[in-house]
């Protein structure tokens, strides 16, 4: 009876490699390595190379990469920057509240509560349509002139009002894809204990909700970390306002090249951890499903 | 008369799933629901908590009507347990505060009465040892019963059941199934939803079988599975027969 062709001797070769397969096995070990080293070299270096070379790479490098006003410009930036951070950690403190607040009136269920849905609805939707920089010009220039005894007149107070009401309208839809992620099963299982549609939203919703979508609340962070920079248009002195003023005085670009620092001194972390804490919470859940 | 339900009709859109729906469930009875999927045997069940509202009809409690507009549903699914097909334990609790989720916050028990409490049920259904585990740590018999002692907690007058080993693999069917005849044999008052029919011959009073949002047929097991009236009831339990589930 004739044997099918994998039961043939010569079908053993799997286990010793043809002599032309060799060739490729033989990369494994350092070859990777190496190759990566070289390509990276060769890549930057070139791109580097390319810029340097540039016939106007001397003028450039004395109005962008001048150590002299590297030094005289850091100061103010830096003081400036503390200002960013200032208002990057009060932002951060409301936009996750106003957000929920938002996110939670626009989950709420029953025809009672459609006026608080549709107000939910209509914040959303404006806020979302409208440019950051608008509403920063809008609020920031347009309601201190209205000279409301009540309201402070303080541009860097609406500008950061505009930022966290933008950043609140988005992170309120990220709070609500999380929201409708948990199955409804749960919310089923949380009324049937007796608990208020507010309470199982509480206890059961909101927690699993959250941690959906911890991930995408992070990158929103690291966007958000940025966008404070766009006060800078109110006049108000943060880092970006201070390079600029620098830059008038003097001619030279270099105080923008020390803002850019201090913005990646910050977000290149924050990125890291991100991308760090996002891969650990997609591990933990696939092993949570294992 | 514990739960009854007068002509209840309930439709999802197009769907009509119950259709005219008469049951009377008296104390420490227990009634399996049987037919085939889609019968409208987990509606009737959710509606009967009041998780789905009703189209038309009436369903009482101990006599008292709760699908009446004005009447307090979170009061009313405190007297009514209920048992999901995959257990629905809230995966970022503990068993334990699973379990005492319903009383502290729906009956305001203080935390340490009710700890004691769930501590004292999930030692009696044998999950003393996982009390503090986090559901996905334990096997799906485990939460099964978690949920059931979830349910159980708040001394519901009446447990529902909805085909609550259906999720389960083979081997862990008997565990539930026992903690389920324990209740009946204490006399606790039970409609399951099944598809173990052979369990519902041991545990039931009476059997019913749906068929199209109806009630096509009652009878005491022995009865029902012996001797069905319908013909309808017949092909189901020839099928169910085939299917080796009998």
């Amino acid at each position: 009876m004739a044997q099918p062709g994998w039961l043939r001797p010569d079908a053993r070769r799997l286990e010793s490699p043809h002599p032309l397969r060799k060739r490729f096995l033989n990369e494994e070990g350092a070859w990777p390595a190496v190759i990566a080293v070289v390509s990276t070299i060769v890549f930057f270096g070139g791109a580097a190379a390319l810029v340097v070379t540039s016939p106007n790479w001397p003028r450039v490098r004395d109005q962008f990469f001048n150590p002299d006003d590297f030094r005289d410009a850091a100061p103010d930036v830096l003081d400036g920057f503390w200002l960013n951070l200032q208002l990057f950690a009060w932002s951060m403190l409301l936009i996750p509240v106003v957000a929920l607040l938002v996110a939670v009136m626009r989950s709420l269920r029953g025809p009672a509560f459609f006026p608080i849905r549709l107000l939910a609805v209509i914040y959303t939707d404006i806020l979302r349509g409208i440019p950051l920089i608008l509403l920063v010009l809008l609020l920031g220039f347009g309601v201190p002139a209205l000279q409301i005894d009540l309201l402070p007149s303080s541009a860097t107070f609406w500008g950061l009002t505009a930022l966290t009401l933008s950043y609140s309208a988005y992170t309120a839809e990220i709070y609500r894809s999380g929201i409708d992620a948990v199955p409804e099963s749960q919310r089923s299982s949380a009324r049937a204990l007796g608990l208020t549609q507010w309470q199982a939203l509480r206890f059961a919703i909101l927690p699993q909700a959250v941690r959906n979508v911890v991930p995408a609340l992070m990158n929103t962070v690291v966007s958000l970390q940025k966008d404070v920079a766009l006060i800078s248009i109110l006049g108000i002195r943060e880092a970006v306002r201070e390079a600029q003023i620098y830059t008038s005085r003097t001619f030279n670009y270099t105080s923008y090249v020390v803002a850019t620092l201090l913005f990646l001194a910050i977000s290149i972390p924050l990125t890291r951890f991100v991308d760090w804490y996002t891969e650990r919470d997609r591990l933990a859940r696939s092993q949570a499903q294992a | 008369m514990k739960l009854e339900l007068d002509a209840v009709h309930k439709s999802y859109g197009d769907r009509r799933v119950l259709n005219g729906i008469d049951l009377a469930v008296d104390e420490h009875e227990v009634v399996c629901l049987i037919g085939p999927s889609g019968c409208g045997k987990s509606t009737l069940l959710r509606c009967a908590d009041l998780l789905d509202p009703i189209d038309a009809g009436e369903i009482r409690l101990d006599g008292d009507v709760i699908t009446e507009k004005g009447v307090d549903a979170n009061g009313i699914r405190r007297r009514i347990g209920i048992v999901f097909q995959s257990y629905n334990l809230f995966p970022h609790m503990t068993v334990l505060d699973n379990v005492t989720l319903g009383p502290r916050r729906a009956l305001g028990v203080d935390r340490d009465v009710a700890e004691e409490r769930a501590r004292e049920l999930l030692g009696r259904f044998g999950l003393g040892d996982h009390a503090d585990a986090y559901p996905n740590r334990i096997s799906g018999g485990q939460n099964q019963r978690a949920a059931i002692v979830r349910a159980l907690i708040g001394d519901p007058e009446i447990l529902l059941l909805d085909e609550v080993t259906s999720a389960l693999d083979p081997e862990l069917v008997g565990e539930v199934l026992s903690v389920i005849r324990d209740l009946a044999a204490g006399g606790m008052t039970m409609v399951l939803a099944t598809h173990e029919m052979g369990f519902a011959r041991d545990v039931a009073d009476r059997v019913c079988f749906l068929h199209e949002g109806r009630v096509l047929e009652t009878a005491a097991p022995a009865v029902l599975f012996s001797k069905p009236e319908h013909e309808r009831t017949a092909q189901f339990l020839a099928r169910v027969v085939e299917a080796g589930r009998l």
